[in-house]
């Protein structure tokens, strides 16, 4: 009995260690944030100061990073996140309701196709995406990039949307039919509300690709006005030299939204895993 | 990335039986409905694909995108390429860095993933929603994270290194440049790109072990195996799926590493590029852009991409995802 407690400590500790590792490198970020510059360039770094100040974050929000404000960088993400997330949410929900309601043929082909193309290198695609965008006259517009990110987010949400919408008992789609709703009726007033959970899942999902994305918006935007959040970390390499303190304020700014987001979907998405793994 | 979660097992169908009066006739309703996802990935990623094949083929520079014809030049980029020492060097760093960083991701992952399995609840979400923050970390702030942790003023790694005992870990740390060897920054690109994908692992594989039933654990322990054998004989076997998966996705992920690396070090330092950034600098790189280079040295890239993915998708296929 005794030792089994001593081995729980043992197990808790190890845990508190890999806890402390993980979030380390973003306590970092968030602490360097706060610090006078003093404290950032001392000799000894030290983990938190005495002496926080808002300094850092005054001067992203308030001063131009490369005379452009942070609210356009901050506008510009939210706006292509935005369209991202409800254009591939509406694709990625009629797809996945027909994978997980209908059995039609090619339906094994599609998902293999979804399985690929998940896996495609965009790193590889930017290169004939940059010459159809120029045709189509839309590069550097936020257009054009939406629609980009619209078709990296699909395949992945269709595939994690289909989960979601099999769950739904059929039985009460059929009940509804029963009772004289027609198609559109019964998934307005039964499917929708019940995927819900799912949506808002793999909206985050697109969110975040989108809010993220670096690659592409950096290839494709030439205009400073049009350029995202990642890509306005960049400038300031470039135009501040190394002005860690702003630097660090404006990555505590870009990435917070993303840990909200991601931890508030934390739970179902284990439960989701989970779900997934004990269906033998 | 999360459907490896169902990986285990087939997810219960609730589609319509495959009955003969069903499949008789042709219904339009499930195609109507994914044509629009189908249509956008035709678009956006199966075209651009093929297009890469074309343009790897073709002399695509300023001149061409002023409007002149595409010059065809066969198989010239490819016979260049195959040619030059750098281009197997750029090779070299991408498989290497995947070898050493999917070997660490699935290690440390999987030991976290361990770990969870044995923590009580409340410290199991304590530790995982840790793990999560490394894993929601947008690349580009990473990379700046572990640029300024391994920097050479006020770099917290430099720090700690020259106060450990030179015996240890030899001296001169104070003044140290990560970011001017190609082996050091492959070391800080290491270390980030490992930080981000072990909870990715260790979610997965602790998922993996929720499903394993106790009593196969208990059977093995009374017939006197400790946890060592425990692991090797019912986890490992049982968790084979998504281990699988779970290594093809971090392969496919570190041999395209790019925003990482593309922060740390740039297009600047050649040295230590890797393919994904060797076609991007070709590409865009220089005020003389050259597109069909950058496409040839991308199709190179994609085609072993490809190889991976079949494995992907043969195991993912074997074990009923797409049923």
């Amino acid at each position: 009995m005794r030792r089994r407690k001593l081995r729980a400590a043992g197990f808790n500790v190890l845990g508190l260690v890999v806890f402390a590792l993980a979030v380390f490198p973003v306590f970092w970020m968030v602490s360097t944030a706060f610090k006078p510059d003093d404290a950032i360039f001392s000799a000894t770094p030290k983990p938190i100061t005495l002496h926080p100040t808002l300094r850092h974050f005054g001067d992203v929000l308030g001063n131009p990073v490369a005379e452009v404000s942070f609210w356009t960088y901050f506008r510009n993400s939210l706006v292509l996140a935005l369209v991202t997330v409800v254009a591939s949410g509406l694709l990625a929900l009629l797809a996945a309701t027909a994978v997980a309601r209908f059995r039609f043929r090619f339906r094994t082909t599609f998902l293999v196709l979804l399985l690929i193309v998940q896996m495609a290198p965009l790193e590889a695609l930017v290169i004939p995406l940059f010459l159809d965008l120029r045709r189509l006259d839309l590069l550097n517009s936020l257009s054009g990039l939406a629609l980009v990110y619209v078709g990296f987010s699909v395949p992945f949400a269709v595939l994690l949307l289909r989960g979601f919408v099999a769950a739904i008992p059929k039985e009460l789609e059929e009940a509804a039919a029963l009772d004289g709703a027609g198609p559109v009726r019964v998934f307005f007033s039964v499917l929708l509300p019940l995927v819900a959970p799912g949506l808002v899942a793999t909206s985050i999902f697109s969110f975040i690709t989108a809010w993220n994305e670096f690659l592409f918006a950096f290839t494709f935007l030439d205009d400073q006005d049009k350029a995202t959040l990642p890509i306005m970390m960049q400038y300031f390499f470039g135009h501040s030299g190394n002005a860690w303190g702003s630097i660090m304020a404006a990555s505590t700014l870009l990435t917070l939204p993303v840990i909200v987001f991601f931890l508030a979907i934390q739970r179902r998405m284990v439960s989701g895993l989970t779900a997934g793994a004990v269906k033998g | 990335m999360l459907d490896t979660a169902s990986a285990v097992g087939k997810a219960p169908d609730r589609g319509d039986p495959p009955g003969p009066a069903r499949s008789r006739r042709l219904r339009p309703g499930p195609y109507l409905l994914i044509l629009p996802a189908l249509a956008v990935i035709a678009v956006l990623m199966l075209w651009p694909i093929g297009q890469i094949g074309v343009m790897s083929l073709q002399k695509i520079g300023n001149r061409q995108l002023r409007g002149e014809p595409a010059e065809n030049v066969g198989l010239e980029y490819f016979r260049t390429i195959f040619a030059d020492p750098f281009f197997w060097q750029t090779l070299r760093h991408t498989v290497l860095f995947a070898a050493v960083a999917v070997t660490l991701t699935m290690t440390v992952g999987t030991l976290i993933g361990l770990l969870l399995n044995r923590l009580g609840r409340r410290m199991a979400n304590l530790v995982a929603g840790g793990v999560l923050v490394a894993w929601a970390t947008p690349p580009v702030t990473a990379a700046i994270i572990f640029s300024w942790l391994f920097g050479t003023t006020g770099g917290l790694v430099n720090w700690l290194l020259d106060r450990l005992p030179d015996a240890l870990v030899g001296g001169g740390w104070a003044d140290y440049n990560w970011f001017a060897t190609p082996l050091s920054t492959y070391t800080v690109l290491t270390v980030c790109v490992v930080w981000q994908a072990c909870p990715f692992v260790a979610v997965s594989v602790l998922a993996g072990l929720k499903s394993v039933p106790d009593e196969l654990y208990e059977a093995a322990r009374v017939d006197g195996s400790g946890p060592w054998r425990s692991f090797w004989t019912i986890t490992v076997p049982l968790l084979k799926p998504i281990f699988m998966v779970l290594i093809v996705m971090s392969v496919i992920w570190d041999f395209k590493v790019f925003t990482q690396l593309f922060v740390m070090s740039g297009l600047a330092n050649r040295d230590a590029f890797n393919l994904s950034l060797y076609a991007y600098s070709e590409a865009f790189g220089s005020l003389n852009p050259k597109l069909g280079m950058g496409s040839a040295i991308a199709v190179v890239l994609t085609l072993i991409l490809l190889v991976v993915t079949a494995v992907y998708v043969r195991v993912m296929v074997r074990q009923g995802e797409t049923a």
